[in-house]
């Protein structure tokens, strides 16, 4: 029996960190100093510029339909749409999959993030789908999110917009509209957070340096 | 943080609790899709091991594990096997030869799937073990009410039956006194366990006392075939003392809803028509039954990845 109480292997449980994707979350790692690579000015400006690029390549714009990826992809999505229906007056909709359950990494790590909200309000068919994620690295969300998109349909094109491209892809994964491209190291963390507390409506992109130990790092999550 | 195996709710606490609730949650919505299947668990394999009979459970760990993509295999001993207590270990050791990534084991003895536990190197998870726990029940149970009532906190839970011999209501009880219920029992004094007081619950004999101001309502089955009546002086008089109908609902609150771990005796627990329609939600529960072992399997099923890493971790730890 107490064998049983201490069986859980030592990894399980973490993982959780090694996703690529972030949470707007205020003051998260907030001990670490965090470099400003995007302002709330230089998000909006580049969310103008891809509804615009994206109205350009579009064409037929009320086909659109705009899937984000939580949780960082949700308000993005949703300033895109916003965006769109400045631009070009068309009512896109908006999307939220979780790419959870998609993921690789599951069975290798043991680990089991928790599982975040899925709401299509319409179906996919025929339709172009634009993902949306704050940053893309690897490239191993999108093609998860990929994977859970073809669960509602059938749409007609799959394009992939990112906030920030910061390289590493592992996975023949290309963005058609991009923010912004960074190069970053790989222990880096580039994440979307609110920029000031209470003020969701702000928000800036930041890089976080590597935790100095990664075992304590993991520990302490 | 979540075991290895889910046993019974007992060992669970609170965060353990909301934690596989949660997870229920978004798994109600892929019940919902067109395509009803999501890649988590491919290429894994989940086992029923069910020694006892049982249509309902087996059939929603069954649906669940598929709709998630492992392999589900059912796999039912023979009652002459089940008589000798080292086949069931035998049993469980040939099954563990065959790497599954979770067992799920049902039998009609008290402890058996933790002893299978102890022998095992997947996770073991309790289907119901006697009149001990039926973990995954008082888990649709709770996610029933939280999304009937936005909340569990505060309410008052009655649960009316034969509490003595149902692993139901003893799981119920722990469930929802660990989310911050208020647990009350209505049942003829043979049905009540002596001091079942001191699991935080107040006994009553009078069903109206214990349907006062109550925000739940679960009516338990009475089980024939295990009392042989000789707890009740009969059906009929426990029907019309203790089975719930219109009239009777009019003490608790207005907007209880009313629950039944099923298979429900018509007319005996339940009035027919509270059997089939609101303020029962039978059918909820056995929707979120499906979603809620989802969460069980994906929280628990391969997680542990090398057979016999028990053996190691424990000497580790």
């Amino acid at each position: 029996m107490t064998s049983q109480q201490s069986a859980r292997p030592p990894g399980s449980g973490t993982g959780e960190k090694a996703s690529e994707r972030s949470a707007p979350d205020a003051g998260g790692g907030s001990q670490q100093v965090a470099r400003p690579l995007l302002d709330s000015t230089d998000i909006n400006r580049s969310l103008m510029r891809i509804a615009h690029e994206i109205i350009e390549r579009s064409e037929d714009p009320e086909n659109l339909y705009l899937v984000a990826v939580p949780n960082g992809g949700i308000p993005l999505a949703r300033q895109l749409a916003a965006n769109l229906a400045q631009v070009a007056g068309v009512d896109v909709p908006v999307g939220v999959l979780d790419t959870t359950l998609y993921r690789d990494d599951l069975i290798s790590t043991g680990s089991r993030p928790a599982l975040r909200t899925t709401e299509m309000p319409s179906a996919v068919d025929g339709c172009v789908v634009l993902l949306v994620d704050d940053v893309v690295k690897t490239g191993r969300t999108i093609r998860a999110a990929m994977d859970a998109l073809m669960d509602f349909g059938r749409p007609r094109a799959v394009q992939v917009v990112g906030l920030v491209d910061r390289g590493h892809r592992e996975l023949p994964i290309k963005l058609d509209y991009v923010g912004k491209n960074v190069p970053t190291q790989v222990g880096e963390e580039v994440r979307l957070r609110s920029a000031g507390e209470g003020d969701s409506e702000r928000l800036e992109v930041v890089v976080l340096p590597p935790p100095p130990d990664p075992g304590a790092g993991e520990g302490s999550k | 943080m979540i075991g290895r195996d889910l046993l019974g709710i007992e060992d669970l606490d609170r965060e353990d609790i909301v934690r596989i609730l949660d997870t229920a949650e978004h798994m109600v919505e892929i019940g919902e899709r067109e395509v009803k299947k999501v890649p988590t668990l491919r290429g894994r394999t989940v086992v029923n091991l069910f020694f006892e009979a049982s249509t309902r459970t087996r059939a929603s760990f069954e649906i669940a594990g598929k709709r998630l993509s492992a392999d589900v295999i059912n796999f039912t001993p023979s009652a002459s096997s089940l008589k000798k207590s080292e086949s069931i270990l035998d049993t469980a050791r040939t099954l563990d030869a065959m790497d599954p990534d979770a067992v799920v084991v049902r039998h009609s003895v008290a402890g058996v799937p933790r002893r299978i536990a102890d022998v095992l190197g997947a996770p073991v998870i309790n289907a119901g073990d006697g009149a001990h726990e039926h973990p995954t029940q008082a888990l649709l149970d709770a996610l029933t009410v939280r999304q009937q009532k936005g909340r569990v906190e505060g309410l008052t839970v009655t649960i009316i039956g034969d509490i003595l011999h149902s692993r139901v209501a003893r799981s119920n009880i722990y469930a929802f006194r660990k989310l911050g219920a208020e647990v009350r029992l209505a049942a003829p004094p043979p049905m009540i366990p002596a001091g079942v007081e001191c699991l935080g619950v107040k006994a009553y004999t009078s069903l109206r006392e214990a349907l006062d101001g109550a925000d739940v309502v679960m009516a338990l089955r009475i089980q024939n075939e295990r009392l042989g009546g000789a707890y009740v002086p009969s059906i009929r008089e426990y029907s019309a003392t203790f089975g719930l109908d219109r009239a009777k609902l009019d003490f608790a609150k207005d907007d209880v809803i009313v629950m039944h771990p099923g298979p429900v005796n018509r007319g005996v627990e339940l009035s027919h028509d509270l059997a089939d329609h609101r303020p029962s939600v039978i059918l909820d529960q056995v929707r979120n039954g499906v979603a809620l072992r989802m969460a069980v399997l994906y929280l628990f099923a391969g997680r542990a990845t090398t057979p016999g890493s028990r053996e190691v971790a424990g000497g580790a730890g």
